[in-house]
């Protein structure tokens, strides 16, 4: 697979290290009520679909940035690939 | 009809007109007692104890494709019970005896062959790991046995014992483990469960589920719908994708791994062997191809193939243990859907609508557990209870902090 890198242009898949569901990046209010179940679900559950899979990859042999690829899982085409930082920032996150 | 050496030559003498088809194939009933979505190892043994050791009838398994065609006929066939943990090591101990009398059992050769399995040491730390770990085997029936490197090289001398970066240090071996013929795997169950009255319903896709005040009444399928009492979902590196038509969210990702299996080679490799500084596995077939495999490829899939990053790492760690495999050439490779849980451990359960039961999260430790996990969904499905050697497998580990996390790697499914 090759990963178009925003910054970088067209990488192999190789260079990356894989961390799963780009949901990962919606970390639970650790003070909230539900906390307790909220991270039980962050944690260990997975919607896992077949087809159409926004994920987390890491630029560990590169520029060590996060991406968050999304990538068909029955035919592991990749449609499209932006920074997490963009992605995280779009949904009102400041760092 | 029972297969004997009797039978095989008088079949010879004439003409092998006598055969006939293993198992029927039924149309589908409108209602059974307990129907098992997906014919694989797993469904197929549940459904053969459902009808021999249970006491069940009206029993049907019902796979989208042709049985076989999934996990059970795409694994490199170890069997073994060489795990550390309380939850699991009763368990695959459970599952190595029943593969030992298996084809007295349902009468068919699966060509189960105790070859034994060796695990390689390569560093100190890694030998009183194994040493504990062979201890917790023999402490729960299993057989284990630490071998010297001298021992070692008597059984495989061909290896590359003197590496500067992996010299081999030893390794813990289970004579007991092996290798069974995974095709025949299923076809003895699928037999098994046929001549007992269980429908094997093929080319059938269940395609959700009918659910009325929190109970599952059946199966919606592309051959109509099933009404069923019990409804028991065994689709492996499917779980994901069928639980979601339940509502359900699973603590499992569904990840690929492949296999390999080189030209045909005079026999060289005794038995099972395992790199113990890097993921490689192999064995030799009775056709005389080498079987080998290694990591998951590591990302979400459901493509039933993978990708060339790992076809080379998988060599690489091949040729760092065995440097001759560099002249063998590759004959074929093919990949699988693997089941990945969050603590690399299975589950055998109840979930929280009546009537659907769950087994899954096998990753890519399924086949051997095959007897096992078949006796004990049949035991959960007839009694409504666990297997005792099952009791672990629960869904709610997870929330209640009783993960079996053999490699104590958290919950990262690409690292099981
Ligand atoms: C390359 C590879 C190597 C492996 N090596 C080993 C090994 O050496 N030792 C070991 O112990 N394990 C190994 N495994 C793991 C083992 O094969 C699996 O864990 C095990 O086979 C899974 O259980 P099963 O046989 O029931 O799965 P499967 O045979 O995959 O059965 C599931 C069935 O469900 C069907 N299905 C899916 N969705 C539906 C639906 N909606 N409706 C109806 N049917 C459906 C599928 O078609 C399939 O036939 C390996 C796996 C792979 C892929």
């Amino acid at each position: 697979m090759i990963i178009n890198h925003p910054l970088l242009g067209p990488r192999d898949a190789q260079e990356f290290t894989y961390l799963g569901d780009a949901a990962l990046i919606d970390r639970p209010d650790w003070q909230g009520e539900d906390a307790q179940s909220r991270f039980y679900e962050y944690l260990y559950l997975r919607d896992n679909p077949a087809g159409t899979h926004r994920e987390l990859w890491f630029h560990e042999g590169g520029d060590r940035s996060w991406l968050v690829v999304t990538r068909n899982t029955v035919s592991h085409e990749i449609l499209q690939v932006e920074l997490a930082r963009d992605v995280a920032r779009a949904k009102g996150r400041s760092k | 009809m029972r297969y004997s050496g009797l039978r095989v030559i008088k079949e010879a003498l004439t003409g092998h007109k006598g055969w006939k088809p293993v198992w029927r194939d039924p149309e589908p009933q409108p209602h059974y007692d307990i129907v098992i979505i997906g014919g694989g190892g797993h469904g197929l043994a549940a459904a053969y104890y459902l009808a021999r050791e249970f006491g069940q009838k009206k029993i049907a398994v019902v796979e989208k494709g042709w049985i076989g065609g999934g996990n059970v006929g795409r694994n490199t066939t170890i069997i073994r019970s060489n795990y550390l943990l309380d939850g699991n090591e009763p368990f695959y101990e459970f599952s190595l005896k029943l593969w030992e009398g298996l084809e007295q059992d349902f009468n068919y050769n699966a060509m189960v062959s105790q070859r034994g399995i060796l695990n390689l040491i390569h560093t100190d730390a890694q030998r009183d790991a194994f040493t504990r770990r062979g201890n917790a085997m023999i402490l729960n029936g299993a057989d284990a046995e630490l071998l010297s490197a001298d021992q070692v090289r008597a059984e495989y001398p061909f290896l590359n014992f003197d590496n500067a970066r992996f010299p081999i240090k030893g390794g813990l071996a289970q004579r007991r483990g092996g290798t069974v013929r995974h095709d025949a795997v299923a076809w003895g169950y699928a037999r098994g469960a046929d001549s007992r009255g269980v429908d094997i319903i093929q080319n059938c896709e269940v395609t959700g589920f009918r659910m009325e005040n929190g109970r599952c009444l059946g199966v919606e399928t592309s051959r109509g719908f099933i009404g069923a009492g019990k409804v028991g979902c065994a689709v492996a590196g499917s779980s994901g994708r069928l639980m979601a038509k339940a509502g359900m969210r699973l603590p499992i990702e569904s990840h690929v791994l492949q296999a390999f299996v080189s030209e045909g080679l005079k026999p060289v490799m005794p038995g099972v062997i395992t790199f113990g500084a890097g993921h490689f596995y192999c064995s030799q077939s009775d056709k005389g191809g080498l079987v080998f495999g290694g990591d998951i490829d590591g990302y979400n899939s459901y493509a039933q193939r993978g990708n060339l990053p790992t076809v080379e790492d998988v060599c690489a760690s091949g040729i760092a243990l065995i440097p001759a495999l560099g002249r063998v050439r590759l004959l074929r490779m093919w990949g699988g859907l693997m089941d990945m849980s969050m603590d690399g451990s299975p589950i055998i359960d109840r979930t929280d609508i009546d009537g659907l039961y769950f087994n899954g999260g096998w990753c890519y430790g399924g086949f051997k557990a095959t007897p096992a996990s078949g006796f004990a969904f049949a035991h959960l499905l007839a009694t409504d209870r666990p297997h005792k050697t099952a009791t672990a497998y629960r869904f709610d580990r997870f929330r209640r902090g009783y993960m079996i996390d053999e490699k104590g790697v958290g919950a990262q499914p690409n690292l099981h």
